[in-house]
């Protein structure tokens, strides 16, 4: 791996992966060579085309089953995680035992307001587990919300706007304890960990391929099988049946039951090369590469004293910071000027500003591609912006 | 165009030392706005006396765009008639700033304006 595969880094230092990230070559040109050699609909034709379209979309679920240790079945494809966890609001309802869904309060906005609207369609009432000074769950807190009133626990893995770590196993078996389901939303940890759904053993898991070098427009769900059989499809039309008249129609089997209308081949099959080539550099390398940067980077940074870093010592590849009297906008427009592209803003997830009592931060968050020499470049600007500021 | 741009000393200097900034004891009229993709937070304070602004004040928390724009606003109403008020424009803000500005923080720049009508519509 290096930056020469990254067509787009030659021209920035890009450190807003955790909201999206940049495509090797090798992604981009497979999507253009699906267009260019085997673009048709999958599933519809008979002709040689349409298979190789069916055959590259069906290898596509399998790379991303293998990845998370799922089974293909299991793997719907969606637009994104927001969609999957849409997608599990809407037709997990039956399956629900108990009146209340276990949030946390550090949850991105589509891990909250699905639950809000479902909540306020059903009947049902929202608990959140808090978050202690160190910036981590309060897991004591967690026991107390997780009961038997628990219907499920939907929870991030890693915030995305912290960087912290969610220990996964101990909320999955708070909530097995109490007979509740569990969803993860795995938006931020399945691009930088070894993700193993059979060794979490959650019900549902969801990411998004454009946070983990594939394109935009294809995410995925994850749901154990024998749940999402139970499940009815909250989207109807083409491919999702297997036969209809015209008063009744009965659904396909999984995973299409789940997946109306054309499917988007073309993305499926980047977001497969994309996993391809993670794997050949290895999910251990990678979180082992970004732990190191990460460390490298906190040191740098708190040699500048206006800075307030908000950080878990256990944490992925995201730093969170403020600079005293400067606005965080103020600070990515100036580190824009020197091509270094950080997030400003609320990172969707307005409760937990509230929390931090800051109505934005600033936040770098790394991938396989980031150097010492990008930290380097950006803490040289954030000298400049404290100059600017405080000089 | 250059980011740097926008950040003149005199935009810095304004939004360093902001005039008019807090709280009036009996405003007439009030307007807290947010923009909710900076999390700027502005309200205005205003005493209007008979179609003139008398006092004005504003406080929250803003980038420096957003704040020395409420600084010159606040500067610049004071006296004013509140229907020539509900006449200025983008052109007029950009005009005090005297900055160029990119169709993204425009909208910083703008809040305190649109918290003012706001305002003076109550
Ligand atoms: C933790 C987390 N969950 C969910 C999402 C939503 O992802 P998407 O916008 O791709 O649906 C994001 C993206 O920013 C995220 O960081």
């Amino acid at each position: 791996m290096n930056k020469a595969d990254f067509p787009i880094l030659q021209h920035v230092v890009y450190l807003d992966n955790a909201a999206t990230t940049q495509k090797p070559k090798k992604v981009i040109d497979a999507i253009a060579h699906f267009y260019e050699t085997s673009n048709a609909n999958a599933h519809r034709g008979v002709y040689q085309l349409s298979m190789k379209a069916s055959q590259l979309y069906d290898d596509a679920r399998k790379t991303v089953a293998d990845f998370i240790h799922a089974d293909a079945d299991e793997i719907i494809f969606t637009r994104n995680a927001t969609e999957s966890i849409n997608l599990v609001a809407a037709a997990v309802f039956p399956l629900l035992k108990g009146k209340e869904i276990v949030l946390t309060v550090m949850e991105h906005h589509s891990n909250l307001i699905p639950w809000q609207q479902f909540a306020k369609k059903n009947g049902f009432t929202l608990q959140f587990i808090q978050m202690k000074p160190d910036f981590t769950l309060d897991y004591q807190d967690a026991e107390k919300k997780i009961n038997d009133k628990t219907a499920l626990v939907a929870f991030c893995q890693v915030s995305n706007a912290l960087g912290t770590i969610n220990d996964a196993e101990k909320i999955i078996a708070l909530a097995k304890k109490h007979h509740a389901l569990t969803l993860i939303d795995a938006a931020q940890s399945a691009p930088h960990m070894i993700v193993d759904v059979k060794k979490l053993d959650c019900d549902f898991l969801a990411f998004s391929g454009h946070k983990m070098l594939g394109p935009m427009g294809i995410g995925v769900l994850y749901g154990k099988k024998e749940l999402l059989e139970k499940m009815q499809p909250y989207q109807f039309g083409g491919d999702m049946i297997k036969s209809v008249s015209l008063e009744h129609a009965e659904w396909n089997d999984l995973p299409m039951k789940f997946e109306a209308g054309t499917v988007n081949v073309a993305d499926a099959v980047g977001l497969a090369e994309a996993i391809k080539y993670l794997e050949h550099i290895g999910m251990d390398v990678i979180e082992k590469k970004e732990k190191e940067l990460l460390q490298y980077a906190l040191q740098e940074l708190k040699k500048i004293k206006t800075l307030k870093i908000y950080h878990a010592e256990k944490s992925s590849g995201i730093i969170s910071f403020t600079m005293e009297k400067v606005h965080p906008h103020d600070i990515a427009s100036l580190l824009d000027d020197e091509r270094i592209c950080i997030r400003a803003g609320h990172h969707c997830a307005m409760p937990l500003m509230h929390i931090l009592g800051v109505p934005a931060t600033a936040r770098i968050s790394f991938y396989i591609y980031n150097t010492r020499e990008d930290v380097d470049m950006l803490v040289k600007a954030l000298l400049h912006v404290e100059a600017m500021f405080h000089g | 165009m250059d980011n740097k741009d926008m950040y003149r000393e005199h935009i810095i200097d304004s939004y360093k030392h902001p005039h008019n900034f807090g709280n009036l004891p009996h405003p007439t009229h009030a307007c807290r706005e947010f923009n909710p993709f900076c999390g700027d937070d502005i309200t205005m304070q205003l005493v209007v006396k008979e179609g003139i602004i008398e006092k004005v004040t504003f406080n929250g928390k803003g980038c420096a765009l957003s704040v020395a724009a409420a600084s010159m606003l606040t500067d610049k109403i004071k006296g004013m008639n509140v229907e020539d008020i509900k006449k200025m424009s983008k052109e007029d803000i950009l005009e005090l700033l005297k900055i160029p500005i990119g169709p993204v923080r425009l909208k910083c720049a703008l809040l305190s304006l649109e918290t003012l009508h706001k305002a003076l519509e109550r």
